[in-house]
């Protein structure tokens, strides 16, 4: 008979939830990168006077923002074979693996949160030094890269820090299109071993650690990046809050 | 009822309605449930007994650092296989099957309470000390103050951040898809094969979270009026 929590089956999978959290990890590392390079630019046009600029982008973030995340991955994973154009084109090959597909949803899910931090970062750039730089004459592309991208990322840090956490635990939805993540090879052990608690305990102790890590990693990049500014109450927050 | 062309879907398309009345439900009833523990989880994170504090914030701590996925498996799976090794200790063979509607509220419940006890110990927090004196002054007993003077306060400085909860907690009621509830994911996950359209059915499901978000902002949008009712900014 099982005792009430068998280690002994927990022990024995560590090499398969280790390879899961490689690829957790992964994930969650090229969602970030992918995020920013997409973000970054987007939210500053998304700041943008004209309306033919900043109105697509932000139908773009309503829409992403206001649906489900696992929508989003069913929609690309499931709906995009529907198209007869997509599974002729050269991209069907990437776009029928459930990993790749979970970087695109992850990416196009984590942009759209991003953008609007990033552009609500630039708005709250204090005029006064935007109107001092153009004083001296920068131009407007300058004023941009010497002023208003490092004020605004400084503001948008703590946001941004709870924004990696979720991404963090939002890869935990590739386990449901096949994709053998942290919850994935646990998922595959329980099918085996039938331990459902042993291993879902097991793997939501590492998700806590990898959230607090993460955490406690970004403040302390915070506090060295900011050391001058520290009189300033921008701290990243103890626990994660919500997106 | 009539649904129109475009919400058809070959006849399925009053199956992704079905399903969209039952997230509501699993949202309306785990909001609930979140209201309930973030007031609770509030006042015990604020409260002098130091064993309530620290169970306040490990409630916090613990169950935001996991995802919601894992939890919901934990509870659905987990707890099956923990009842029925239970129940069989009595020697009798059980199948225990846990109802995953009740399953489904009271994981995203307890996940959002965690959410909400943070929104909530702010808002007790704004609740002028001087008030709650004044009611003890009265000779009102801690109950009474806190059911007539704080909670009603607390109640309106915590409404924006619960309109916020409200609208992350409906988008995370699809999770319990995963369990079997035929909410507004599963549906369209069910009759995606049915109706060959795959995207269409799963883009009609993402116009139907739009608009429930659009009515909830709405929602919200008066909720803050009335709850700034009687009072003038400073």
């Amino acid at each position: 008979m099982p005792g009430p929590l068998d280690l002994n089956i927990v022990w024995a999978s560590l090499p398969e939830l280790f390879s899961g959290l490689v690829v957790t990890l992964q994930l969650t590392v090229l969602t970030v990168v992918g995020g920013i390079l997409l973000s970054v630019p987007l939210g500053v046009l998304r700041t943008s006077p004209n309306r033919f600029i900043s109105g697509p982008i932000w139908a773009y973030t309503y829409f992403f923002r206001g649906t489900p995340m696992l929508i989003q991955l069913f929609l690309i994973y499931y709906g995009l074979a529907q198209f007869k154009a997509v599974r002729s084109s050269g991209l069907w090959f990437i776009l029928r693996e459930g990993y790749w597909c979970c970087l695109v949803a992850f990416t196009l899910n984590t942009a759209a949160y991003t953008i609007e931090i990033v552009a609500g970062a630039l708005r709250n750039v204090p005029l006064g030094d935007v109107e001092a730089a153009r004083a001296l004459g920068m131009s407007p592309f300058t004023i941009l890269r010497r002023i208003k991208i490092p004020i605004a990322l400084r503001i948008l840090f703590p946001a941004y820090t709870n924004e990696v956490v979720f991404i963090l635990q939002s890869t935990s939805l590739a386990s449901l299109v096949t994709v053998m993540d942290l919850t994935g090879a646990a998922r595959v052990v329980i099918a085996r071993t039938f331990a459902p608690y042993e291993m879902f305990i097991t793997i939501g102790l590492i998700y806590l650690a990898l959230t607090y890590l993460t955490l406690w990693g970004f403040r302390w990049i915070e506090r060295h990046l900011y050391r001058h500014l520290r009189s300033r109450k921008e701290v990243v927050s103890e626990v994660p809050v919500l997106r | 009822m009539a649904l129109p062309a475009f919400l058809d879907l070959k006849g399925y398309g009053h199956l992704l309605i079905d399903g969209a009345l039952v997230t509501v439900s699993v949202g309306v009833a785990a909001m609930l449930v979140a209201l309930t523990l973030g007031i609770l989880g509030a006042l015990a994170r604020l409260s002098k007994n130091r064993l309530l504090r620290a169970v306040g914030a490990t409630y916090a701590t613990v169950i935001r650092g996991i995802p919601e996925l894992v939890l919901m498996l934990l509870v659905y799976y987990g707890g099956t296989v923990l009842l029925q090794e239970l129940l069989s200790l009595g020697g009798t063979e059980v199948r225990v099957d846990i109802n995953a509607f009740m399953a489904g509220t009271l994981v995203v419940g307890f996940v959002y309470g965690a959410y909400a006890t943070e929104i909530f110990r702010g808002a007790f927090l704004a609740v002028p000390r001087g008030q709650s004196e004044a009611g003890q002054a009265y000779g009102m007993s801690n109950a009474q103050v806190f059911l007539r003077i704080e909670l009603p306060q607390a109640w309106r400085l915590a409404i924006p951040g619960l309109g916020n909860l409200w609208l992350t907690l409906l988008k995370a009621t699809s999770i319990t898809s995963v369990i079997g509830l035929t909410e507004l994911a599963r549906q369209a996950d069910l009759i995606k094969a049915p109706t060959k359209m795959p995207f269409t059915v799963f883009f009609m499901a993402c116009l139907l979270y739009l608009a429930m978000t659009a009515v909830s902002d709405l929602v919200r949008m008066r909720a803050e009026r009335w709850a700034s009712s009687g009072f003038r900014r400073s």
